[in-house]
């Protein structure tokens, strides 16, 4: 109880006074995976909207690989990504392990089934009719893609915000190919691991409760974004 | 109509590009571009050492070194794949074999801490009135007291598993004393504390969470590295650099430096003296040949 | 009223080898309004379908405006000249202005002044900002026809469009698509299960029947003098299954 109440005044305490080191983890945390995301969301939005119009080949094969893929445990996905870069692996050349680009890597792979396999079920659960008509109004293929996904956007902005959730608060894949550097690829999840395994649980308490208020403020502007466009 | 979608794309978008730029731009922020990789313990970072040391070293050969602190068994791993330059662990046999497999030309002795049982303030086995930790597992063991080992192949889980080896016991699942948590030392002192397990750990350790352990006491190993009464106890660290021959991309000449240095009279000072202020006592005992 | 816009030749429709259209022969003339009746399930949709181009026939010709459609892919601007409003209107989750110019959006066009002039066309002037999905079915139809109405089709085909209207909305729908035809010349395809409406609107009737064109002619012979005894049987009302 006394670590709780610690924890609380200390993360209020670091916000306030705008603790540098604090500052660059919340940074870091947040451009790896915001780009995770992104890149997650450009290759997964697209898939999973040809999945759930029926349009790929393979497609049972596919949905069972993404359904798979979303209970990938993240620590596997840091051991094959370590693996991968490894200098003594095949893309050891890039140098990206224990670099920031190393953990979007991770966090992509993580982050991709779930995009894609919640974005094909938004778009399966559209209306088969509106597809017909927006062709009948005149839509092209890519026109008719792009409006069912419109349709769907409901489900496809959940779909982020679960993929969000997910690599915001991964730390084993995280700790393996970024290593926890301090100042390089130290993350809020990493930094509390590294308090918890000290003992300083009043930080790693304080260092939680911001990743959770950064992520209740991300998913609040997330929701909103969609609101505003429901008027 | 579309606005929405777009916002939000863009937004993503903006957000990836800073993610990607930013890694980038950090090593220009820096006054130096090397760059050293050092694969360690969580022990040596963990208790505060290496940030009280190494700013001497990033100072002196303008080299910024980036630590990786993991297990044991994963920072030799990292060094046997050339993902580090320089390994600084502890676990003999594994750096023995690390140079065999010629991963490393060499290694040298840097310091050494020690481990020491830690068990419940009353005592049930009565471990306080062993002569050696041999003797004291057997105590534990005899006692049937219940026991909790980290289980999770460090250095540490592997330095009990010899004690109990030398003391002719072999612990199995079988055993309703021995608990294998499969879990790191903070976690296990926790659980210990809370069980009221006899347990091993590195003093380190042992000292920076005594606060939080109130139900447990140091039962056999003294109350300084100094007063350890068996030497079996001691926990050497060893300094390798990694083998450049095997790897392309090592930064082979600072790492000797970091060699040279860690083993210099003036580091090994600091290591030595390292913790008197904050726990009364040092962490470690510098070591290193003359 | 001048020469054949579509040319319907050896047309079939097969649903997993089952055959559900089978036309010989049918012409649909550039500017008329042709009624199609039949029962349940005879394939009137199926043929809307076809003449929007949204399937293609199993086997056949279909000539629209020149355009051999089994041997080509029908222009882009060709098939724009074409739109449907559905049985079963779908609108897209957002208000009721965004779903009249949704046509045009998808053609780059501006819909500037046309929304405002087609919601108060078809009654609804005061649901611009409504959510589509909140809207009655009567209203949604209406919310289709005029999104339809927005691209200024050369052929409308209507599925049922007063299905769900009160008997005002019905003849002003109607007459909206009498305007439309003699205006603008727009060749209308009217599938309607009521013969009343066919009478009042169409230039032709055609009676469907198992996927096959039984009776086609002017609307006067078609219910005065029908050859053929399923359509006297049809008119009168009785049942022809
Ligand atoms: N996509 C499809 N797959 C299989 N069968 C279909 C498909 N679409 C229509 N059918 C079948 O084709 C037949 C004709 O259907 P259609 O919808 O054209 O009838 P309709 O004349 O419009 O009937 P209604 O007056 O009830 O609307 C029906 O038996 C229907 O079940
Ligand atoms: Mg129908």
């Amino acid at each position: 109880m006394d670590d709780i109440t610690r924890g609380l005044a200390q993360a209020l305490e670091l916000i306030l006074s705008g603790d540098a080191a604090l500052f660059e983890i919340v940074l870091l945390s947040l451009q790896v995976t915001g780009a995770a995301l992104a890149l997650a969301m450009l290759a997964g939005i697209p898939l999973g909207a040809a999945l759930g119009l029926g349009r790929m080949r393979a497609q049972g094969l596919v949905t069972i690989f993404l359904y798979t893929g979303m209970g990938l445990p993240p620590v596997v996905v840091g051991l094959f990504v370590y693996l991968m870069l490894s200098r003594s692996g095949p893309f050891g050349s890039l140098a990206w392990l224990f670099t920031p680009s190393a953990m979007i890597v991770a966090q992509v792979i993580i982050a991709f089934p779930v995009v894609a396999g919640l974005t094909m079920t938004a778009v399966q659960a559209v209306d088969p009719q509106l597809r017909l008509q927006a062709r009948a109004l005149g839509a092209t293929r890519i026109q008719e893609m792009w409006t069912v996904l419109q349709e769907a956007r409901i489900g496809v902005v959940a779909a982020t915000v679960a993929a969000f959730g997910a690599i915001i608060s991964e730390v084993g894949a995280v700790m393996l190919v970024g290593g926890n550097i301090e100042g390089k690829t130290r993350v809020l999840t990493t930094a509390i691991v590294l308090n918890t395994r000290t003992g300083d649980f009043a930080l790693a308490l304080a260092l939680g409760m911001i990743l959770l208020t950064l992520t209740f403020l991300i998913n609040g502007a997330m929701l909103q974004l969609q609101r505003v466009r429901d008027g | 109509m579309k606005h929405f979608t777009f916002a939000f794309v863009l937004f993503m978008l903006g957000v990836s590009i800073l993610g990607c730029a930013a890694p980038v731009s950090q090593p220009t922020a820096a006054p130096s571009v090397c760059t050293l990789r050092l694969a360690t313990t969580t022990s040596t970072y963990d208790s505060g050492l290496l940030d009280a040391i190494l700013p001497d070293f990033e100072k002196k050969f303008n080299c910024h070194v980036d630590v990786v602190a993991v297990g044991t068994g994963q920072a030799l791993e990292i060094g046997s794949k050339g993902d580090a330059d320089v390994v600084l662990v502890h676990a003999r046999a594994g750096e023995d074999k690390f140079v065999k497999d010629g991963f490393a030309q060499e290694r040298f002795d840097v310091m050494y801490n020690d481990f020491v049982l830690v068990g419940p303030k009353e005592d049930p086995a009565q471990v306080k009135r062993a002569q050696s930790a041999q003797q004291a597992f057997k105590l534990i063991a005899d006692s049937g007291a219940p026991f909790a080992s980290r289980g999770d192949k460090s250095g540490t889980n592997s330095k009990e598993l010899s004690i109990w080896a030398s003391a002719g016991i072999t612990p199995t699942k079988g055993m309703k004393w021995y608990n294998a948590l499969g879990q790191g030392m903070g976690e296990t002192l926790l659980a210990s504390n809370e069980g009221k397990f006899y347990a091993l750990t590195d003093r380190g350790t042992w000292l920076s969470m005594t606060a939080k352990l109130p139900n447990l006491e140091i039962v056999f190993g003294g109350n300084t590295i100094d007063e350890n009464p068996d030497k079996h106890l001691h926990n050497p660290y060893g300094v390798m650099a990694v083998n450049p021959d095997k790897f392309s991309g090592i930064n082979a000449a600072m790492a000797k430096n970091f060699v040279q240095w860690i083993l210099s009279p003036a580091t090994q000072e600091r290591i030595g003296a390292y913790g008197k202020d904050k726990f009364g006592q040092a962490l470690f005992y510098a070591n290193a040949a003359k | 009223m001048g020469e054949s816009i579509f040319q319907l030749r050896a047309i079939v429709k097969q649903y997993d080898a089952r055959t559900v259209l089978h036309l010989d022969a049918l012409d649909i003339l550039q500017g008329e309004i042709l009624a199609l009746v039949g029962p349940s399930g005879a394939g009137k949709s199926t043929l809307l379908r076809l003449l929007n181009f949204l399937e293609a026939p199993t086997s056949g010709q279909l000539v629209y405006r020149g355009v051999n459609t089994a041997r080509e892919n029908i222009p882009l601007a060709l098939r724009r000249e074409i739109t449907t409003v559905f049985q079963r209107p779908v609108l897209l989750n957002a208000n009721v202005r965004a779903n009249v110019a949704f046509g045009l959006q998808l053609r780059g066009a501006s819909a500037n002044g046309v929304v405002g002039k087609l919601l108060t066309r078809v009654g609804l002037q005061n649901f611009a900002h409504a959510s589509a999905r909140k809207l009655s079915g009567g209203e949604m139809q209406r919310v289709a026809l005029a999104r339809a109405l927005a691209i200024e089709p050369r052929v409308l085909l209507l599925d049922e469009p007063t299905a769900n209207l009160d008997p005002y909305n019905i003849s002003l729908i109607e007459e909206i698509v009498r305007a439309q035809n003699r205006e603008r010349a727009t060749t209308v395809v009217l599938v309607t299960h009521n013969i009343f409406q066919a009478k009042r609107l169409a230039h032709r009737v055609g009676l469907l029947l198992n996927g096959q064109l039984v009776e086609l002619r002017d609307t006067a012979q078609f219910f005065q003098s029908p050859q053929d005894p399923r359509t006297a049987a049809f008119v009168r009302g009785e049942m022809v299954y």
